[in-house]
């Protein structure tokens, strides 16, 4: 399937990366390509076969719910870009 | 000291021939002669390496030196080790120190190993040449106008120029075994679950699995031995009680079915390599192995599949990469919106932001079932197959990689002619199965890689037949001359 530069900016909107204005066709076609060679999928009918999310059809396991992890705030939060009292920084969201 | 296998290795360090100090400033002298030329780390450590070689020395004159004690390896750079950088070869993650050792990293550690450093890779493991790397291309050893393969490029490299005996590698569509084959090494990567993924940076967490990368398969036993087992951290980590690896290397073929799927001697494949996998076929018959054509039908979709499945998860994985709490941020956002946007934009390579781009659009409301329903799906139709063929046969056996080492910038600006290099090893994740690339001969001074393909946990039968290959074989001993 060929995706146009609309439909180019609500997917980079929707993975929230920038795209240059001057890369849009660029990217668009690059992805019409991808998408182009993985249509080869729909020729096969998969009406009876059920989806495979983990190649042993294994599930996740489960642990008790309990307290097993040390606080480590300050280890995590010293390789963070901007932080304050123990608060990572971002711009204003709330006028 | 730096062409010996890590079994050669032990026997050295038992024997008092050299100390594991002697031996991890020899591959560090050497690193820092051919790194510049090559290319296969991001980051040395020096410093701790000599530490930990000198704690080895001191248990072995104490007596309690296990097999690999003393003997130092590199870890690609997507495992992380504390209080050292953790890049995954890219911009976003190059300033990051991990706080935590990844479960691979504390087991090989365990064992006494010393780390010599990172290795380079394709930027969040996704390539096949090792050219997606913030840092840089790594160069093939064997030809350096050319590349080692992908993701674990630096890996292969450091082992094929002799900057390291053994590294670890991480294999999501091939990227343990097809740099193994590019560059003359025994590369593996094991059943989905038998190795922790605890600590490795994720790309696509259903195929995500790390392996050794080795000089021969004996040493790959060695190496799996300290890597595989159970770990609670990992919610995918399986419960299996994990043979000794080693012990079955001279198991006798006689008798064994190896399986040739005709798919994999298709278009597409290099004559060359046909040739020398068909020869080292032969060598197994020589053995008393029989050799059977099989079919493997869903073969074609492997390629389709992979690029819905590894997208989807991988726009999933890495949307944690937002600037907010480690990593890259932009200098300077106006909002929050312009924060994720554009610390993405610059923070993410070429390859990494289109593969995000196609698994947010697989994901997204519409398209869901058509792509990433149907994707899973098809996986199972590939699973299938496998098991299918395996009703019949004990091994299934065939190229690694259609063609061996290509040009630096050859195939960089085409990324659909780039993903048909992993059409072999492909069906191999998506099934979660193990499969193994071991040396099968040079064309025109350029390695050729045959893939073994085994069942679920079948490592050992693996191994084993690799190992009985090698015995009557001296590809494997080959290394590269210009880093003799």
């Amino acid at each position: 399937m060929a995706v146009g530069p609309s439909e180019i900016e609500k997917i980079a909107h929707l993975a929230r990366i920038r795209i240059a204005p001057d890369q849009i066709d660029e990217v668009a076609s690059r992805l019409s390509d991808i998408l182009g060679m993985v249509d080869q999928m729909q020729a096969v009918d998969t009406s009876s076969v059920a989806p495979m999310a983990n190649p042993h059809d294994a599930t996740q396991r489960l642990r008790p719910d309990a307290v097993t992890e040390p606080n480590q705030r300050d280890t995590f939060m010293a390789i963070a870009p901007q932080t304050e009292d123990g608060l990572f920084l971002v711009p204003k969201v709330i006028e | 000291m730096h062409s010996k296998t890590l079994r050669e290795l032990a026997d050295g360090l038992d024997s008092g021939q050299f100390s594991s100090e002697e031996l991890t400033r020899h591959f560090l002298a050497r690193i820092n002669e051919h790194n510049p030329t090559v290319n296969a780390y991001i980051t040395v450590m020096e410093e701790q390496a000599i530490a930990q070689a000198k704690a080895a020395d001191a248990r072995r004159a104490n007596g309690k030196a296990s097999v690999l004690d003393g003997i130092p390896l590199a870890h690609k750079d997507i495992f992380c080790t504390a209080g050292v950088r953790t890049s995954c070869a890219s911009k976003m993650l190059d300033n990051f120190i991990a706080p935590y050792n990844a479960t691979i990293v504390e087991k090989i550690a365990h064992a006494g190993m010393v780390t010599l450093g990172k290795t380079n890779m394709d930027e969040f493991a996704m390539g096949s040449s090792n050219e997606t790397s913030w840092y840089g291309p790594v160069r093939n050893p064997w030809n350096t106008d050319c590349v080692p393969g992908g993701s674990s490029g630096g890996s292969a490299a450091a082992v094929a120029a002799g900057l390291a005996p053994a590294s670890t590698g991480t294999d999501t569509g091939g990227s343990i075994r097809q740099p193994a084959a590019l560059c003359n090494l025994t590369g593996l990567k094991p059943t989905y679950g038998l190795v922790s993924r605890y600590g490795m940076i994720a790309f696509a967490s259903s195929l995500d699995q790390a392996g050794p990368m080795t000089r021969t398969a004996e040493d790959s036993a060695l190496l799996l031995q300290a890597m595989a087992g159970f770990d609670e951290k990992d919610s995918t980590s399986l419960k299996r009680d994990i043979p000794d690896y080693s012990a079955t290397l001279n198991d006798s073929l006689e008798g064994k079915v190896i399986g040739v799927p005709k798919e994999f001697f298709a278009e597409g494949l290099s004559d060359e390599i046909a040739t020398k996998v068909r020869d080292a076929l032969a060598e197994f018959e020589k053995q008393g192995a029989i050799l059977k054509e099989i079919s493997l039908p869903h073969s074609h979709l492997s390629i389709p599949c992979y690029y819905v499945i590894a997208p989807a998860e991988a726009s999933t994985n890495l949307s944690r990469y937002d600037g907010v709490r480690y990593g890259h941020r932009c200098e300077n956002p106006q909002d929050l919106a312009d924060l994720y946007t554009r610390t993405r934009e610059e923070g993410f390579g070429d390859e990494v932001k289109r593969r995000i781009l196609v698994g947010t659009y697989a994901l997204s409301a519409g398209f869901y079932d058509a792509y990433y329903r149907k994707a899973q799906r098809i996986r199972r139709l590939i699973k299938q197959d496998f098991i299918e063929a395996f009703k019949e046969v004990d091994i299934i056996a065939g190229p690694t990689s259609p063609n061996p080492a290509f040009g630096i910038g050859e195939k960089v600006n085409d990324p659909l002619t780039m993903y048909l290099e992993d059409m072999y090893t492909i069906a191999v994740n998506l099934a979660g199965i193990p499969g193994l690339s071991i040396p099968a001969g040079l064309v025109d001074g350029k390695p050729v890689g045959l893939q073994l393909i085994g069942k679920d946990f079948c490592e050992a039968e693996l191994l084993n037949a690799a190992h009985r290959f090698q015995l009557v074989t001296d590809w494997h001993q080959q290394t590269p001359a210009a880093f003799a």
